[in-house]
């Protein structure tokens, strides 16, 4: 028989060519940080993951919000609601995110619904209870005033509620974004969407790089919206700066 | 990743009872080592933040480091700081131990310095004018003045940490995260179960602070702390 033979000819091993930076350089070497790689893959990689990890927190903290502010001005006048919603609050906060994302594929999907409804339901915790503390936390000598003045409900609430909860309301919000981020970084074991995704697939192809690296922007995106967040705390409630709210 | 999807039945939660009393030893030897990563992290973490926390709260200085500083890496995500930390510190248990000392010591710490800090300043002039120290104010008036708020954070630390620690499945850490992230062996019934006692010792780690809590505060201060309820770390979400 002739004709060429793929046994003979030995095994074919694909030639890729070396890394950038060559077979010493740090991204061959698998180096605990390697700037190369980051240069290298920031387009392709690190920035879209940053873009979706945005996404993900702002479309959760954004619904979440006004789920949770209208409950908890539907709690604020009707107070059964209350105590339901705080067992619900202390149940799910000790179920981990981790199994939590998985139990929701059965009926959700591997989609990033899956992930949305998980992040969601974390932010409405820490919202509503925020919302409620705050429109709670109203002195009753103001309310008094305000209904002395001849304010309606609505009016007390626009005007009166509303304004001096702004603190405790900005300050639940800012907790809700920094676990959403945290969170979301999670909900990548699910849906390879966000800075979860980079993380758990150099864990996988033990690439150390890429997985701290990506750590580090995650960390760097947690900073930077927690800062943003304070900054517009102090723009939108200037006297709420004077003196420290604790617990 | 490789999952492998189970479907859900109305009878997966009676499955995962099964599947805890069919694997009594895995669950047993997973719980242990869930144990000892949270246990280590909530150790150092008291050791690092009460101390500090108290202190400065005493002094009425460094609220930039107990509040600023504290809320900081308070957002950090867990998850980024344990990959960070796998780069630096290898694979297994001590990675996972410090993400949990970084995510649950800055709770502790505010609420050291903010209830030491807060102390009516009457009460100190009272102690000073009845001859105590600097060092006898702190340990008989400012202390146990301070010890619900600190058992609070301590409370809520504990819980954060013993829900995250499950994240250790994923990078060899060891715990109950393990069964968690491997559905593919597992099955769903297997990450419920695992689920179930993750939620469980959360809730125990509460109990025993609540217990020890009431243990060591005075019976003259005891009158607020009657039951016990769970904590949920949205309870201190407020604390700006």
């Amino acid at each position: 028989m002739t004709g060429p033979s793929l046994l003979a000819t030995g095994p074919v091993i694909p030639n890729f060519g070396e890394p950038p930076g060559g077979k010493n350089g740090c991204i061959a070497q698998n180096g605990t940080f390697c700037w190369d790689w980051v240069s290298l893959h920031w387009s392709d990689i690190l920035q879209p993951r940053l873009v979706e990890h945005i996404q993900l927190t702002a479309i959760a903290v954004g619904i979440g919000f006004v789920i949770a502010f209208a409950a908890a001005l539907v709690a604020h006048r009707q107070r059964w609601f209350e105590p339901s919603f705080s067992v619900l609050a202390a149940f799910l906060y000790t179920i981990p995110s981790l199994a939590l994302f998985q139990l929701l594929v059965p009926f959700t999907g591997l989609g990033v619904l899956t992930i949305e409804i998980g992040l969601i339901g974390y932010t409405l915790l820490i919202l509503f209870r925020n919302t409620l503390e705050g429109l709670r936390g109203v002195p009753e000598d103001v309310l008094e005033a305000a209904r002395g003045m001849g304010l309606t409900r609505c009016q007390t609430l626009t005007r009166i509620e509303l304004p001096l909860a702004l603190p405790a309301i900005t300050a639940g919000l800012r907790i809700a974004v920094v676990t959403t981020i945290s969170l979301a970084t999670v909900g990548a074991y699910i849906t390879p969407l966000g800075l979860g995704q980079p993380i758990f697939y150099g864990l996988q192809t033990n690439f150390t790089t890429e997985f701290v690296a990506t750590g580090a922007l995650a960390v760097l995106l947690a900073i930077a919206a927690d800062l943003i967040i304070v900054l517009a705390q102090r723009l939108l409630t200037p006297w709420a700066h004077s003196r420290r709210l604790a617990t | 990743m490789t999952l492998a999807y189970d479907s859900f039945r109305p009878y997966t939660f009676v499955d995962a009872f099964k599947f805890m009393a069919d694997n009594a030893g895995l669950m047993w030897s997973k719980t242990t080592e869930h144990l000892i990563v949270s246990g280590e992290a909530i150790s150092i973490a008291l050791l690092i933040a009460i101390p500090l926390g108290v202190w400065l709260g005493h002094i009425h200085r460094g609220s930039f480091v107990a509040i600023t500083g504290s809320n900081i890496l308070r957002a950090l995500p867990s998850l980024a700081v344990i990959a960070i930390g796998l780069g630096y510190l290898g694979i297994g248990r001590t990675n996972v131990v410090f993400a949990l000392v970084v995510l649950g010591s800055p709770v502790i710490l505010t609420n050291a310095y903010v209830a030491v800090d807060g102390i009516d300043p009457d009460l100190i002039e009272a102690a000073r004018g009845m001859g105590m120290r600097p060092l006898e104010i702190l340990l008989k008036v400012e202390l146990p003045l301070a010890l619900p708020l600190i058992f609070a954070g301590i409370r809520t630390a504990a819980v954060f940490i013993v829900a995250t620690a499950t994240l250790g499945g994923v990078v060899g850490g060891g715990g109950l995260g393990d069964i968690i992230v491997n559905q593919a062996s597992y099955f769903l019934r297997g990450v419920i179960a695992g689920s179930i006692a993750v939620a469980a010792l959360s809730f125990a780690a509460d109990f025993v602070f609540w217990s020890l809590q009431r243990a060591v505060t005075p019976r003259g201060l005891r009158l607020q702390a009657r039951s016990f309820e769970p904590m949920s770390p949205a309870d201190d979400a407020i604390a700006v």
